[in-house]
């Protein structure tokens, strides 16, 4: 232990050198330092490698795909026997779907979301409801896929249809949604609820002006969130929306088959005949994650701008 | 709104209107207010209902079976020829429980890895790059996943084992442990990152290094919020379809070797539930399937709450 000067100066968490000149050097902390060394290199590598993985599969997908890309294959009709298919009613269906979905699941999850933030007392029937809603999260896709097909082909017997998809799908979102809102709700601060209860304001009237108003952001981010994992979502589809469109662009028909980009992208790789089909299912993924990375990022994109204006 | 507004200067409008109209204005509050607590309520109820239909429909289904063929058999047999009336789904479980800790033996040491590296080590320039694109990987759909599968991972595999067709557990290992690395990692990171401060200044002031801080220290106190990550992955990995059709191979086959092209529980459904008619053993043989997954999800969720209250009791 000699030189005390060094001592305030660097912290542990920065690394060993400090230490070493301080304490005498006996076999075991030199063995120790070293292997933190190599531990430390060791960790820095794998962050690397799986960042570069990441970026090379995005980079993958986009490249093969969209350099191709033409305003054409995204309006056309696609070809069964033809080259030169296109996507667009697959694509409209996708968004249509979808709308539906959240149409549905954003009132109800969002309600449900605010009730066990706000209202849910802490007793065992809260704890129930949170099992309920633990367990609906946990349930996967393709078990919502066989409900939609049990619901509404079988019991009400209208075979695969856009309705059916929509609804599934927002099935599948509705725990999400609950949960993101539960979270952003909880987060706002007790004290400005207390100054609206203090001027008079019913819960409810509190919970619109000055709590929603302040979760905003975090719902907004959190249904995004949602809306890219049902864009991309397929095996609900495929059970209960269909591998087929009506063969019409502009189809708001809730009862015709509503085949997704997503499902168009397994039905082009397993199933289809044209020998392009490589190059539609290069093109329709890289739409795909295009646009799941559009909802993700565009949306959050204001609120980021709006959080520095305030000088966040 | 109510009579007197009207002789009212524009300046004390908004005042005088929440005066002077205020037994009107006071009931509708009161009014909304009532009205949306039933609405909250009736949300949370439909998705207990939700839940209710998931488990009436496919168990209602799935229960047909067992009038038809024994348990013993759906359980126990390896034989699923549905062609035949063989409806023995074991090789589907059995694969399905192999995938599922292939997956976990692959993914769990590079998540967590990513999670020390994201909360331990790494400077905060690069913890705010890291975290927003593992964000990003969640965002991408299985499909996708699938796909790269297909035409990447598997040509791969086929140069580096020189199998001929290179799908099976392997292949929907690897796709699967990319999938389930950003649950697992982000969750195991904010587990570390709750680990109280002071753990970490004691250990170091004992002089150690920051590894034996980690591997010590923090990894053993964080220990319960790790293995809830692992099972929130195993969930996943466990209901994912797509992803794994597309690589597995879709053979109804034990999976002998890394390579036998197989089929999972969620594979097999998605592949044959539209050729089957409604009223028939087949499609009651794949409800059950379906019943056993939901099964199989609900315990792993009840591990997470027992680990979860016994975390919040230490």
């Amino acid at each position: 232990m000699s030189g005390s000067s060094s001592t305030g100066k660097g912290h542990p968490v920065k690394g060993g050198r400090t230490q070493a000149m301080e304490f005498s050097r006996t076999r075991y902390t030199a063995r120790a330092q070293r292997r933190n060394k190599a531990a430390t290199f060791g960790f820095y590598t794998l962050g690397f490698l799986v960042m570069l993985l990441i970026f090379w599969m995005l980079f993958t997908i986009l490249a093969k795909g969209l350099p191709a890309l033409s305003f054409d294959f995204l309006i056309k009709q696609p070809e069964e026997i033809d080259p030169g298919g296109g996507i667009g009613p697959v694509l409209f269906n996708s968004f249509y779907i979808l709308f539906i979905s959240l149409l549905i699941s954003v009132p109800i999850g969002i309600g449900a979301g605010i009730y066990m933030a706000e209202y849910a007392p802490d007793n065992a029937f809260t704890g129930a409801l949170r099992i309920c809603v633990e367990s609906l999260s946990s349930v996967p896709s393709i078990v919502f896929g066989l409900l939609g097909l049990a619901i509404f082909a079988e019991y009400f017997d209208v075979g695969l249809t856009i309705l059916g998809g929509g609804v599934s799908l927002a099935l599948l979102n509705l725990p999400m949604l609950a949960r993101v809102t539960e979270e952003a709700v909880r987060a706002v601060p007790g004290e400005i609820r207390e100054a609206g209860y203090a001027l008079g304001m019913t819960k409810f009237h509190v919970i619109r002006k000055v709590v929603l108003p302040v979760a905003l952001s975090a719902i907004i981010t959190g249904v995004c969130l949602v809306a890219g994992r049902a864009f991309g979502e397929s095996a609900v589809i495929i059970l209960t929306a269909g591998l087929s469109t009506s063969g019409e662009m502009w189809d708001f028909n809730l009862f015709s088959p509503g085949e997704t980009l997503a499902v168009h992208l397994w039905y082009v790789q397993s199933e289809a005949i044209v020998e392009d089909a490589r190059q539609i299912a290069d093109k329709s993924a890289a739409v795909l994650v295009f646009v799941v990375l559009l909802i993700n990022l565009a949306f959050r994109l204001p609120l980021w701008f709006g959080k520095r204006r305030q000088g966040h | 709104m109510g009579s007197p507004v009207h002789n009212l200067t524009s300046r004390a409008k908004g005042n005088a209107v929440a005066v002077s109209a205020s037994p009107k204005r006071h009931s509708r509050h009161l009014l909304s207010n009532t009205l949306f607590r039933y609405y909250f309520l009736f949300s949370i109820l439909a998705l207990c209902l939700v839940l209710g239909l998931v488990i009436l429909f496919i168990g209602k289904t799935a229960l047909l079976l067992f009038g038809q063929i024994s348990p013993l058999d759906f359980f126990f047999s390896f034989n699923w020829t549905p062609e035949e009336e063989a409806f023995g789904a074991a090789a589907f479980i059995v694969n399905t429980l192999s995938l599922t800790a292939l997956t976990l033996l692959i993914a769990v040491p590079v998540s967590v890895g990513m999670a020390v590296l994201c909360a331990e080590i790494a400077p905060k320039w690069m913890k705010n790059f890291i975290r927003p694109v593992l964000d990003l990987l969640v965002g991408i759909p299985s499909i996708v996943y699938g796909y790269l599968g297909l035409t990447v991972l598997l040509p791969f595999l086929r140069r580096a084992s020189g199998e001929g067709l290179g799908d099976g557990l392997l292949a929907a290992a690897l796709v699967l442990a990319l999938m389930v690395l950003p649950t697992i990692c982000r969750i195991s990171d904010d587990a570390i990152v709750s680990v109280p401060r002071k753990y970490r200044d004691a250990a170091y002031a004992l002089g150690s290094t920051r590894l034996q801080v980690i591997f010590r220290v923090v990894l053993p106190a964080a220990k319960r919020g790790i293995i809830s990550a692992v099972i929130l992955g195993m969930t996943r990995a466990v209901g994912e379809t797509m992803a794994v059709v597309m690589v597995i191979g879709n053979t109804p086959q034990l999976a002998k070797t890394l390579f036998t092209p197989s089929s999972v529980l969620t594979s097999n459904i998605v592949m044959q539930i539209s050729n089957v008619e409604f009223d028939s053993t087949w499609n009651y043989a794949l409800h059950m399937m379906a019943f056993l997954l939901l099964l199989i999800s609900f315990m792993l969720i009840l591990v997470i709450r027992i680990l979860g209250r016994k975390r919040r009791e230490v």
